[in-house]
C-alpha cells in the first residue's frame, strides 16, 4: 500500500512527468491551446499509458525468457503502435461518444515520449504488474494535471503583449519553466 | 539539390529545434553539460542519416497505408545499434543520458524528416538533409548546454574537458542550481528561440534592404 501511494505522489507531484522529468513535451506544447482539448489529449494519454504498461509487463517477460532483451525498445514501440491502434479502432465501435472526444488525439499518442518512458522506467525499477500498471495510469495522471494547468495559463498569457520575438512558443516555454518552478516546491514532499 | 540551400535550413532557417520545435524532450532534459549534449546531438545525427538513406531507397516500396508502422521499426532498430554501441564503448555517456537514449526512437525530428523529407526525395538529397539537420539539432543542444552549464554549474565543457570536471568559470559558491534543473530548460529554450527568431527578422530586414537598394 505504501509503495502505491508512493508512486502516486511521485508521479503526480514530485516527479511529474512532464515538469520534472520532461517526458511528453511536444503534446505538451502543441495541445496546450485550450482546456478542453489538453483534457481530452490527457485523458486519451491516461488510458494508453496504463495499458501500455499493463501489456508491456508482459511482453518483458516474454523477452526474458526468450533471451532477446536486447530488442525492448524494437518491440515496445510496435507494441504501443498496436495498442494504439486497437484502442482507436475499439472506441470507434463500441464508445463512439469517447472516440469523438478523444479522436484527433489517439494517433499522437504512439510518439509521445511519455508512454515509451514509462514502459522503460518500470522495467527498470523492476515493477510487478500492479505497481507498472498503477505507475502508467499515474503518470498519465501527473501529465493530465501539468497539461491542463499549462494551458489555462496559456490562455491568459496569450491575451497579454510581450516583446515582439518572444511572442508564440518562447513565451509559452517561459511560463512553462514557471510552472516547473511551482513544482519543484514539491520536491521534498516524502511520505517514507 | 541545392546543398547550401539545405545546410542554411538545418542550421537556422528551419532549424528543428528553435524552428520547427521538433525533439524537445531531449533538448530540455539533457543539456546539463557539454558532453551531454554533443554526445546526444552525435547519436541523433547518426540514426538521421542512416534512417534517411534507408526510408529514402525505400520509399517506392514501402506501401503508403503502413508507412507510419515501417518507419518508427527502422528507427528502432537504429536506435537500439546505437543505444548498444554506446553501452558498449562510452558506458560513461550511456549513463549519463540513460532512458533518453532509447526514447530517441519517438523523437519528432528522425519520424517528422522521414515522413517529411526522406519519403519524397533521393538517397542523396536525404543523406545531406540528414547531416544537416543533424547538424543544425546538435548546435541548438550544445548552445543550450553552454548556457545552461555556465549558470547552473559555473563551470564550462563538464564531462569533456580537465579530467571531465570541467573548466570552472564562476566560483562554485555562486552559480544558480536551478538553472541545471528543469525550470532552467524551459528558460533557456525561451530564451534561445526568441534569439533566434530576433536573428532570423534581422537577416530578412537586411536582405528587404539590400532589394531595395537594387
Amino acid at each position: 500500500m505504501e509503495a502505491i501511494l508512493g508512486i502516486l505522489i511521485s508521479a503526480l507531484l514530485t516527479q511529474n512527468f512532464i515538469l520534472v522529468k520532461f517526458y511528453g513535451i511536444c503534446p505538451f506544447m502543441g495541445v496546450s491551446k485550450k482546456i478542453d482539448t489538453a483534457l481530452g489529449m490527457g485523458m486519451a494519454v491516461t488510458f494508453v499509458m496504463a495499458l501500455a504498461s499493463a501489456a508491456c509487463y508482459g511482453i518483458n517477460l516474454a523477452l526474458i525468457a526468450l533471451d532477446l532483451e536486447y530488442m525492448q525498445t524494437v518491440v515496445f514501440i510496435l507494441a504501443i503502435a498496436s495498442i494504439v491502434q486497437v484502442v482507436e479502432m475499439f472506441l470507434k465501435k463500441s464508445v463512439p461518444a469517447l472516440y469523438k472526444a478523444l479522436g484527433v488525439f489517439l494517433p499522437l499518442i504512439t510518439t509521445n515520449c511519455a508512454v515509451l518512458g514509462v514502459v522503460l522506467v518500470n522495467v527498470q525499477q523492476g515493477y510487478n504488474f500492479l505497481l507498472s500498471t498503477i505507475n502508467g495510469a499515474a503518470g498519465g495522471l501527473g501529465f493530465t494535471l501539468a497539461i491542463v494547468l499549462f494551458a489555462s495559463i496559456r490562455e491568459r498569457v496569450n491575451k497579454t503583449e510581450c516583446p515582439e520575438c518572444f511572442k508564440g512558443f518562447p513565451i509559452a516555454l517561459i511560463s512553462a519553466g514557471l510552472l516547473a518552478l511551482a513544482f519543484m516546491g514539491f520536491s521534498g514532499l516524502s511520505i517514507f | 539539390m541545392n546543398f547550401k540551400k539545405q545546410f542554411n535550413e538545418g542550421l537556422l532557417t528551419k532549424n528543428p529545434v528553435t524552428v520547427q520545435l521538433l525533439g524537445m524532450c531531449s533538448t530540455l532534459a539533457i543539456t546539463t553539460s557539454l558532453f551531454n549534449g554533443i554526445g546526444m546531438g552525435l547519436a541523433v545525427t547518426a540514426i538521421l542519416i542512416c534512417s534517411n538513406i534507408l526510408i529514402s531507397a525505400l520509399r517506392n516500396f514501402i506501401p503508403s497505408q503502413i508507412r507510419i508502422a515501417a518507419y518508427i521499426t527502422i528507427i528502432a532498430g537504429f536506435v537500439t545499434v546505437v543505444d548498444l554501441l554506446l553501452k558498449a564503448f562510452i558506458p560513461a555517456l550511456s549513463e549519463s543520458l540513460g532512458v533518453f537514449i532509447p526514447l530517441i526512437v519517438v523523437n519528432c525530428i528522425i519520424l517528422g524528416r522521414a515522413e517529411g523529407f526522406a519519403s519524397k526525395n533521393t538517397v542523396l538529397a536525404s543523406a545531406v538533409d540528414g547531416i544537416c539537420q543533424g547538424i543544425g539539432y546538435t548546435i541548438a543542444l550544445v548552445i543550450m548546454c553552454v548556457v545552461r552549464e555556465l549558470l547552473g554549474s559555473g563551470t564550462f565543457g563538464g564531462g569533456l574537458l580537465n579530467n571531465g570536471e570541467g573548466i570552472r568559470i564562476i566560483p562554485a559558491q555562486f552559480p544558480a542550481m536551478q538553472m541545471v534543473m528543469p525550470v532552467g530548460g524551459f528558460l533557456t529554450l525561451g530564451f534561445v528561440i526568441a534569439g533566434s527568431q530576433w536573428l532570423m527578422k534581422r537577416l530578412e530586414m537586411k536582405n528587404k534592404k539590400k532589394e531595395a537598394a537594387k
